[in-house]
């Protein structure tokens, strides 16, 4: 297998890291690798800070391993390879009744870094985590190949869901789909004039699939503001889909400048009318909303931008208004702003998710912007909320670990599978998370 | 109409694409390869993805005793019977410079073995009337350069091949298309130095399926290589000798 020397970064384009990547397209091949030079697994790079990233090191790009390996149209298992796209999942089974049980917001996500993130979707307040709905999956590493459950296992299965991949590398899953009327969503868009509302409005929904746009730039008696979208899927006919366009080089620093998101803001809330509206959609235009647009990352220029996302406890809605006040007074937040209440689910020791409300914003990437972030962070942990790993580029390592009240678990965990530390990252050593102190 | 595919070489990221996107379309696909471990993965995919049925066989382009089975097998079909050739070995010229003997073995990989396989099939599509074979070539036997002439020389003897091909199958109503890639994103051209303009599988399979819809003869994919190697091949020889492009 060659390796070829890249210069890759997270999503938010903020960390980079100089590696030599191999890409296999068998399994035998992937083999050869692991055995030989055992290195992290990266997918998509999908993740914002430097999860999928190994500064002077090797990784193993597993997109290319991408197979569906069996499917059962009555029970809705699928097996599949680690490298297959949450969005051509959708795309293949949806128009047959069949849809992945979490979907995170980018159908480019991998099913293998979906397990390595736990990651939640718009029904996890009803479903609960990916991880929660992996039957088993194949890890290797080394020359070991294991099959792991969470019967078979057990601990080793918690450790490797929002394992960041430090156990090894996920060659399949099986996974069980949910049922799905078909590939078309019908979606209700309601205004929340200010944050009470919304937090009444995200409370009272009974909808499967909720998600909160929340203008972060609002202040006074707007603080809050935003667009509940509520979908359930349905069939019926829709038109063909649009072509995907793609931002073509990096944005000047002005694109994202406060009057520009502020006037953006106004607008796309005054949109949806004041009594609401339902719509049909297609599906990935309701789970993707932003994947019609490639690299969009590009929209905040070359020094990229941070993605804060916190959850906090349900009786911490004080802290959360807070949040959003200090947000809107620093005027540095983009359009990108996300609220949503999240249930109970939790699929591996490390996984981000808690019954409360997760508030997610992006910020370009500024020394304001990350003194601003610092002060969110704190806010976070003295409500007793936790931050979300696969956003995170910012985070210390006390801070971190005091969060996650099973990190001593993973520890050791890990410990066990990787003593050789092979498979550390960039985000494992910044913030030291594969030790306890 | 229902369609089979036979797919050889069925092992690479290029066929794999062009192998999902015939079964989405509901058509049957016998993949033909070495690694049968990979192909009945692949298979499983495409039986996923909505193909009629999905099969791995073994095929070696230096094995001819393998061809008949794989003929047999799709000959159990009904309807047309279509191949598609992603068969080909690009050794190094350095490896072949320090041992000629590489030359057989890649030219029996990416020239001869498949045309005997064809030329053992295409009887079967004259009976049946009809039916559609993709051969894929390369840019790179459009003209022999210092870097890969050998691996050129057997691509140019196998567009020759398919160029005469297209000529007798025409007669019973049968199709032939010469794909010629540029610069393809597999694991052939991964962390080569100098690649430029590179295509990703899809786009190149999504090209091929187009080009077999309109009966075009000859594809140079993306399409922009067909000026590219206009002015290369324009390039008169006494100049061309003595440049390495």
């Amino acid at each position: 297998m060659r390796w070829k020397t890249e210069k890759n970064s997270g999503w938010g384009r903020v960390h980079w890291a100089e590696e030599q990547v191999a890409r296999p397209e068998r399994a035998s091949t992937l083999e050869d690798v692991i055995r030989a030079t055992p290195s992290p697994a990266v997918g998509m790079r999908r993740s914002y800070g430097d999860t999928p990233l190994n500064d002077g090191g090797h990784v193993i790009d597993m997109s290319r391993m991408n197979r569906i390996l069996g499917f059962d149209e009555e029970t809705g298992v699928l097996e599949v390879e680690g490298g297959c796209q949450i969005g051509e999942l959708a795309r293949i089974f949806a128009p047959r009744g069949w849809l992945p049980a979490v979907m995170p917001g980018t159908g480019f996500a991998t099913v293998a870094g979906c397990i390595a993130n736990d990651v939640h979707g718009k029904n996890h307040h009803g479903i609960g985590t990916f991880g929660q709905h992996v039957l088993s999956m194949t890890i290797l590493n080394g020359s070991k190949r294991q099959i792991i459950s969470p019967s078979r296992s057990a601990r080793l299965f918690r450790a490797t869901v929002a394992g960041l991949g430090q156990t090894g590398i996920i060659l399949s899953a099986k996974l069980k789909m949910i049922p799905c009327k078909g590939d078309v969503m019908m979606v209700t868009e309601r205004r929340a004039e200010n944050f009470d509302a919304f937090i009444g409005l995200l409370d009272d929904s009974t909808a499967t699939y909720t998600v909160g746009w929340i203008d972060a730039t609002a202040r006074g008696e707007n603080l809050g503001r935003g667009i509940l979208e509520e979908g359930e899927t349905g069939s019926g006919l829709m038109p063909a889909p649009k072509r995907a366009r793609s931002v073509p080089m990096n944005a000047p620093h002005f694109a994202l400048s406060k009057p520009v998101v502020k006037l953006f803001n106004r607008t796309y809330y005054g949109r949806v009318p004041a009594r609401g509206r339902t719509s049909v959609k297609p599906i990935n235009e309701f789970f993707f909303p932003l994947d019609k647009i490639h690299d969009w990352n590009r929209l905040y220029g070359k020094r990229g931008f941070h993605q804060f996302q916190c959850v906090v406890p349900l009786d911490q809605t004080e802290a959360l208004r807070e949040m959003l006040k200090t947000i809107a007074n620093s005027g540095l937040a983009s359009p990108l702003a996300v609220l949503k209440r999240m249930g109970p689910g939790r699929g591996g020791y490390m996984s981000f998710p808690m019954e409360g409300y997760t508030l997610a914003v992006d910020f370009p990437n500024r020394a304001q912007a990350a003194l601003l972030i610092g002060r969110l962070e704190e806010m976070t942990q003295n409500a007793g909320g936790r931050l979300y790993l696969a956003k995170d580029s910012l985070a210390t390592g006390a801070r971190v670990k005091a969060m996650y009240p099973e990190h001593a678990e993973w520890v050791a965990e890990v410990a066990k599978a990787d003593p050789s530390e092979s498979f550390t990252t960039d985000i494992i050593r910044r913030l030291d998370l594969r030790s306890t102190k | 109409m229902s369609e089979t595919w036979i797919i050889l070489g069925a092992t690479s990221s290029m066929s794999r694409a062009f192998a999902r996107a015939v079964s989405e379309r509901g058509d049957a696909v016998l993949l033909a390869g070495r690694d049968m471990d990979d192909m009945k993965r692949t298979a499983a995919d495409c039986d996923a993805r909505g193909a009629r049925w999905a099969e791995a066989i073994r095929f070696d382009a230096r094995k001819p005793d393998t061809f008949p089975a794989i003929i047999t097998r799709a000959g159990k079909e009904e309807g047309m019977i279509n191949a598609a050739v992603f068969v080909g070995s690009m050794p190094e010229q350095e490896q072949i410079d320090a041992d000629p003997g590489l030359i057989n073995g890649t030219v029996q990989d990416s020239f001869t073995g498949p045309a005997e396989f064809l030329q053992i099939l295409a009887p079967m599509m004259e009976e049946r009337g009809g039916g559609t074979v993709v051969g894929v070539g390369s840019v790179a036997g459009d003209r022999g350069r210092i870097g890969n002439y050998v691996y050129g020389a057997a691509k140019a003897g196998f567009a020759t091949y398919l160029s005469g091909l297209r000529n007798r199958l025409n007669r019973s109503g049968g199709h032939v298309v010469t794909v010629k890639p540029g610069f393809v994103d597999t694991a052939m051209t991964w962390g080569i130095e100098g690649m430029f303009l590179v295509a990703s599988p899809e786009k190149v399979s999504t090209d091929i399926l187009k080009a077999v819809r309109k009966k075009r003869n000859v594809l140079y994919t993306p399409f922009f290589w067909r000026y590219i190697m206009l002015i290369i091949r324009s390039i008169p020889e006494p100049i061309f000798k003595k440049l390495s492009v």
